[in-house]
C-alpha cells in the first residue's frame, strides 16, 4: 500500500523542515487541539455514546476533560520541560558546558484502543506535539465511530502533513508498521504487544508498550468493606469492565466474601438503580466477539449476582463470581468485561504468592487500615501502577509515570512521562578550545605516576 | 534449553527477596569495588593481551572511571532508592503519591570485547543497586578478559545472584531464548545487525531493552579553531585503544584549506603521543582479531594516505593513519572504522558538512571544533545525534551526571550514574488513599449528572496561569 508510504514520508519531510520545532509552533498546535475539543465536543460525545454507550456526562469526565487536563498542563509546562538541563560537573569539566538537550524524535506513531478510544489516542498525540515530532495516528477501528470523527477533526485543526490519521484494520496496521517510525506508542493487547515490538526491531524504534493483563484486589479483613466495596464497584463496572486498570479480580479472607458480595450488591443497586439495563449510565460491551468471549468467562461459574445478558445489545449485567478457582478460565485471561471472580486466601501472604505467581499487572489495588499490610503488599509485588484504598486513581495524578512491567507493558507517559518518551535526551558538553594544558594529562606518552594525580 | 536451569534459580534468589534490602545491595557493590582492586594487575595484563591495551588506557577506562561509576552509586544509593513524592491535587491532600523504584528481576547483560571490563561493570553496577539478579555474558572475542571475568567474578559476588555465561554466538542465541526482565545490549551496529537480533528475540517475552550500538561519529573542524589543539584533542579520541571505541571520532569534516591545516598538526600531535614508530610506544594498541585487522586494513585504499598507513599481520598492528581527500562512496565511508584510521572527507562550509551529516544514519556521538560558539552552537542545533562533544572528544561520557546513549541506528535507552539506577528500575506509580472523606468521591459515581460534572471539573483542572477572570 503506497497510501502509507506517502503519508509516512510527507510527515518525515514535513519534520525535516524543521517547523515542529520552535515551541511557538507546538503551542500553536496544542492551542488549535484544545480548540477542536471545546468546539467539536457535541460530536466527540455523539461518537463515544454510539461506539461503546457512554453517556454524556460520563463520557466527558472520562475522555474529555483528561484531554483538556492534559492540554493545559504541556502548554503551560512546555517551557520548562524543552528548556536545556544543566548537570552536575566535575573537576576537570568546571569551566565547561554540561547539559541535556531536549530535541524531537522525528515521525511518532500512536497506535490507540477502543475502549478510551478519545483519550488514548490524544493523550500520547499532545506529548508528541509538546516534544517536537511529527506524529501519524492511528485510532482503533473497533471504535469506528470515533476513529472517523479523529480522522475528519485532526485535519481541520493541525498542520495536515505534520500530523496525520491512518484509519483501518489489522491489514493497515501492519503495513503501517512496516514503515521506519522513531518511536512506537502502543496500546492494546500483550499479544498484538509482542508483534508491534517485533517490528519496531526492524528498524531499531523504541517502544511504549501499553497492555494490559489482571490487575488484583486484595481486600484485607481489618478495613471499611462499604467503602472499600463502593469504590472497587466503580472501577470495575466502569466502561462495562473494559478498563486496563480495572481491579479485575478480588483476592479476600473467605470470612468475609459474602459482605464483600452484598456491598457490591448495594452500591450496584445505587449507582445503576434496580434495573441496571434502563439505566443510562451502563455501557455495553464493544462487540459481539467481545460479548461471546466475556460469557465463556461464565461457564461452570457460581453467579453470587447478575449474570443476565442480552446479544442483541451486546449488555452482560454487573456479575459477582464466588470462590472462584485460580485454575478456572476466568483466571486465566483479562476479563476486560463486567465480571468480577472473587478468588479466597488464607492471608496476605497467600495473596502476594499467589499474585507473584503470575505475570506483572498493569495495576495492583489493596484495601487496608493497615498501613504496615500495605506497604507491605507493595514492597512484595511489582506492577505498572497501584493505589492503596481506591482504584483506578494512580492513573489521574498528572506526576505519576503511567504505564505496565512485564507483560504489561513498558515504558510509561502522562503529564511529563509523556514529553519524555517522546524526546531525546541528547548529553552535550561544550569544552573551551584553549585551556590545553589540563587535557596533557590523559594523553599519551602515559605513565602511572600521571594517573594518580 | 542449556540455561533454563540457570535463569530459574535465579529468578527463585531474586523472587526470595534477598537482593532487595539496601544492605545487601551495597554489600554486592563494595565486593564489585574490591573485585576492580585485586584484580587490576590482571585487568591490565588480559586487556593486554587482548587488544595491546596500553596499561594507561586500561586502568583510566576499566578502573579508575568504574570506581567512579561505583562511588557515585553508592554515595547515592539511598537518596536514589527512596520513593519520590509528587505533588498532588486539592482533593488527594490526604493520600499519599509517590514513584516506587522496583527491580525488573533477572537481566541479561551482553558485554562486547572492547572496553571488556568497563562495559560489564557500569550497567552490573546499575543492575546491582537495583536490587536485580544478573547474567553477564563477556565477549568470547576477548577471549582472556573473558576467563578472568568468568573464574574470578565469583569469588566477589553472591553466586546465587549472579553469573556468568561464557561462549560465542550459539550460546548467546540459546541464553536469548530464554525469559528476561531486562536486556542490555552494548556491542556493534556493523554487519550482523545484532542490536536488531537481541530486540526481535526480547519482543518475544515483553522484555524492554536497552542497545548501545555505534555508528559513524562525524567530526566537524570550523575554519575558526586553535589547529594545534584540535589535532591533538581528535588524535587522541581517534586512536585510544588502536581506534576501537564506540564514540570515537569517526571521520572529520573541514574545507581543503582546514586539511592542509590539520594534517602537519595531526602528525605532530601523533609524534608526541606515540614517538616517531608508534609500533614501539607502549602506549598505542592493537587490533583485536585478525578478522577486524583485515576488516580495517581493506579500508585504507580510500583517498590517500596522508599519515601512517603501515600494518603489520602478525602483531595486528595498523599505525595511527590519516587519510585525506576521501570520497563518500570510499570503503572507508560505508562503515564504522573501529581502528586507527582517520578518513577527512573535504566539504565547502559548515551547511555542507551539516548536510552531510544530516543524510546518514543519526550516530552515537558528534563533534564539532571551532572557537566560534555559534558555530558549534548550529552544529548541535541542525543535527541529531546520541550525545554531543564541542571542541573535545570522548569526554562527555566521563561525565557521570549525563547520560549516555543512542538514538535511531546508534541505539536506544541510556546510562551512566543516575541514569544506569533509572535503567534498570521499574518506576511504578503508587497512590495510597485515604479511607474516609468518601464524600468527596460522591461526583465521580454514577448516577452521572451535570452538577456532578461540574464538582469534577472544578477539582481536577488545571487552570492556565493568566486565565483569572478578574476584568
Amino acid at each position: 500500500m503506497e497510501r502509507m508510504q506517502q503519508i509516512v514520508a510527507r510527515a518525515r519531510a514535513a519534520f525535516n523542515s524543521g517547523r515542529s520545532r520552535p515551541l511557538e509552533f507546538r503551542i500553536q498546535q496544542l492551542k488549535a487541539l484544545e480548540r477542536m475539543v471545546q468546539e467539536r465536543e457535541k460530536e466527540i460525545l455523539a461518537a463515544l455514546k454510539a461506539d461503546l454507550n457512554k453517556s454524556g456526562p460520563n463520557a466527558y469526565s472520562h475522555e474529555v476533560l483528561g484531554v483538556l487536563r492534559e492540554l493545559v498542563l504541556a502548554m503551560e509546562k512546555l517551557p520548562s520541560w524543552a528548556a536545556p538541563q544543566p548537570v552536575k560537573k566535575d573537576l576537570l569539566s568546571l569551566r565547561d558546558d554540561a547539559y541535556i538537550h531536549y530535541e524531537p524524535l522525528g515521525v511518532v506513531l500512536v497506535i490507540g484502543a477502543w475502549n478510551y478510544p478519545f483519550v488514548l489516542v490524544m493523550q500520547p498525540l499532545i506529548g508528541a506535539i509538546a516534544a517536537g515530532n511529527a506524529v501519524v495516528v492511528k485510532p482503533s477501528e473497533v471504535s469506528e465511530n470515533t476513529a472517523k470523527l479523529v480522522a475528519e477533526l485532526l485535519p481541520q485543526y493541525l498542520d495536515k502533513d505534520l500530523y496525520a490519521v491512518v484509519t483501518g484494520g489489522v491489514p493497515e496496521t501492519t503495513e503501517l508498521l512496516t514503515q521506519r517510525f522513531d518511536h512506537i506508542l502502543y496500546t492494546g493487547s500483550s499479544a498484538v504487544g509482542r508483534i508491534v515490538m517485533a517490528a519496531a526491531a526492524k528498524h531499531l524504534t523504541p517502544v511504549t508498550l501499553e497492555l494490559g493483563g489482571k490487575s488484583p484486589c486484595y481486600i484485607d479483613k481489618d478495613c471499611d468493606l462499604a467503602v472499600a466495596c463502593r469504590r472497587i464497584t466503580w472501577g470495575k463496572y466502569m466502561n462495562c469492565g473494559q478498563t486496563c486498570i480495572a481491579p479485575d479480580y478480588i483476592l479476600c479472607d473467605p470470612s468475609i466474601q459474602g459482605k464483600v458480595v452484598e456491598n457490591i450488591k448495594a452500591t450496584l443497586k445505587e449507582f445503576y438503580g434496580e434495573d441496571v439495563k434502563s439505566s443510562p449510565d451502563y455501557g455495553r460491551i464493544i462487540n459481539k466477539h467481545h460479548f461471546k468471549r466475556i460469557l465463556a468467562l461464565l461457564e461452570g461459574q457460581k453467579i453470587a449476582h447478575g449474570g443476565e445478558t442480552d446479544e442483541a445489545s451486546c449488555f452482560i449485567a454487573p456479575t459477582i463470581l464466588t470462590d472462584v478457582s485460580p485454575e478456572s478460565k476466568v483466571m486465566e485471561e483479562e476479563i476486560f468485561g463486567p465480571v468480577l471472580p472473587i478468588v479466597t486466601v488464607k492471608s496476605v501472604a497467600e495473596a502476594i504468592e499467589f499474585i507473584n505467581l503470575r505475570e506483572k499487572p498493569l495495576a495492583l489495588y489493596v484495601f487496608s487500615n493497615n498501613k504496615q499490610l500495605i506497604r507491605r503488599v507493595i514492597s512484595e509485588t511489582s506492577s505498572g501502577g497501584m493505589t492503596a484504598n481506591d482504584v483506578i486513581m494512580h492513573s489521574v495524578v498528572p506526576d505519576l509515570p503511567f504505564g505496565g512491567v512485564g507483560h504489561s507493558g513498558m515504558g510509561a507517559y502522562h503529564g511529563k512521562y509523556s514529553f519524555e518518551t517522546f524526546s531525546h535526551r541528547r548529553a552535550c558538553l561544550v569544552k573551551d578550545l584553549k585551556l590545553e594544558f589540563v587535557n596533557k594529562l590523559r594523553y599519551p606518552p602515559g605513565s602511572m605516576e600521571m594517573v594518580h594525580l | 534449553n542449556p540455561y533454563a536451569g540457570l535463569v530459574s534459580h535465579l529468578r527463585a534468589s531474586w523472587l526470595s527477596g534477598k537482593t532487595r534490602p539496601m544492605e545487601y545491595r551495597v554489600a554486592q557493590l563494595e565486593a564489585l569495588g574490591r573485585f576492580l582492586d585485586d584484580k587490576k594487575q590482571e585487568i591490565l595484563e588480559a586487556t593486554e593481551l587482548d587488544m595491546g591495551k596500553p596499561s594507561f588506557e586500561a586502568f583510566f577506562s576499566e578502573i579508575l572511571l568504574c570506581k567512579n561509576e561505583l562511588n557515585v552509586t553508592l554515595n547515592n544509593l539511598s537518596h536514589w532508592m527512596k520513593d519520590e513524592h509528587v505533588d498532588k491535587n486539592l482533593v488527594m491532600q490526604l493520600d499519599s503519591a509517590f514513584i516506587r523504584k522496583d527491580p525488573y528481576g533477572v537481566v541479561l547483560i551482553i558485554v562486547p570485547w572492547n572496553y571488556p571490563v568497563r562495559l560489564f561493570l557500569v550497567p552490573l553496577i546499575g543492575a546491582i543497586a537495583d536490587g536485580n539478579c544478573a547474567i553477564i555474558k563477556p565477549s568470547e572475542i576477548s577471549k582472556n578478559t573473558e576467563r578472568l571475568v568468568a573464574e574470578t567474578l565469583s569469588c566477589y559476588l553472591d553466586n546465587d545472584c549472579f553469573a556468568v555465561v561464557t561462549g560465542g554466538v550459539p550460546e548467546t542465541t540459546r541464553l536469548l531464548e530464554n525469559k528476561f526482565d531486562y536486556i542490555f545490549f552494548t556491542g556493534t551496529s556493523r554487519s550482523p545487525p545484532v542490536g536488531r537480533i537481541v530486540m526481535t528475540a526480547a519482543a518475544k517475552h515483553l522484555t524492554p531493552v536497552t542497545l548501545e550500538l555505534g555508528g559513524k561519529n562525524p567530526c566537524y573542524v570550523s575554519d575558526t579553531c586553535d589547529v594545534t589543539n584540535v589535532a591533538r584533542r581528535v588524535a587522541w579520541g581517534r586512536f585510544f585503544n588502536a581506534g576501537q571505541t564506540c564514540i570515537a571520532p569517526d571521520y572529520l569534516l573541514c574545507t581543503v584549506e582546514m586539511q592542509d591545516k590539520l594534517m602537519p598538526a595531526l602528525r605532530e600531535a601523533i609524534t608526541e603521543f606515540f614517538g616517531p614508530n608508534p609500533r614501539e610506544s607502549p602506549d598505542f594498541g592493537r587490533i583485536v582479531s585478525d578478522k577486524q585487522f583485515q576488516r580495517i586494513r581493506a579500508l585504507l585504499c580510500s583517498g590517500r594516505v596522508a599519515i601512517g598507513g603501515q600494518t603489520d599481520e602478525a602483531e595486528r598492528y595498523i599505525a595511527p593513519t590519516v587519510l585525506a581527500d576521501v570520497l563518500p562512496s570510499d570503503p572507508a565511508m560505508q562503515e564504522e572504522i573501529f581502528g586507527p584510521v582517520l578518513p577527512i572527507v573535504v566539504i565547502a562550509n559548515m551547511d555542507e558538512a551539516i548536510d552531510f551529516i544530516n543524510a546518514r544514519p543519526r550516530p552515537l556521538a558528534l563533534y564539532a571544533f571551532s572557537c566560534d560558539s555559534k558555530v558549534v552552537n548550529q552544529v548541535l542545533e541542525r543535527t541529531s545525534s546520541g550525545g554531543f562533544c564541542g571542541n573535545d572528544t570522548l569526554m562527555h561520557v566521563t561525565l557521570t551526571s549525563l547520560p549516555f546513549g543512542g538514538i535511531g541506528n546508534s541505539g536506544l535507552g541510556k546510562y551512566h550514574g543516575k541514569f544506569t539506577f533509572d535503567t534498570f528500575s521499574h518506576h511504578r506509580g503508587c497512590l495510597h488513599r485515604n479511607m474516609g472523606l468518601e464524600t468527596l468521591n460522591t461526583p465521580r459515581y454514577p448516577p452521572y449528572t451535570q452538577q456532578k460534572l461540574g464538582l469534577l471539573t472544578s477539582t481536577f483542572e488545571v487552570k492556565r496561569r493568566g486565565t483569572c477572570t478578574l476584568l
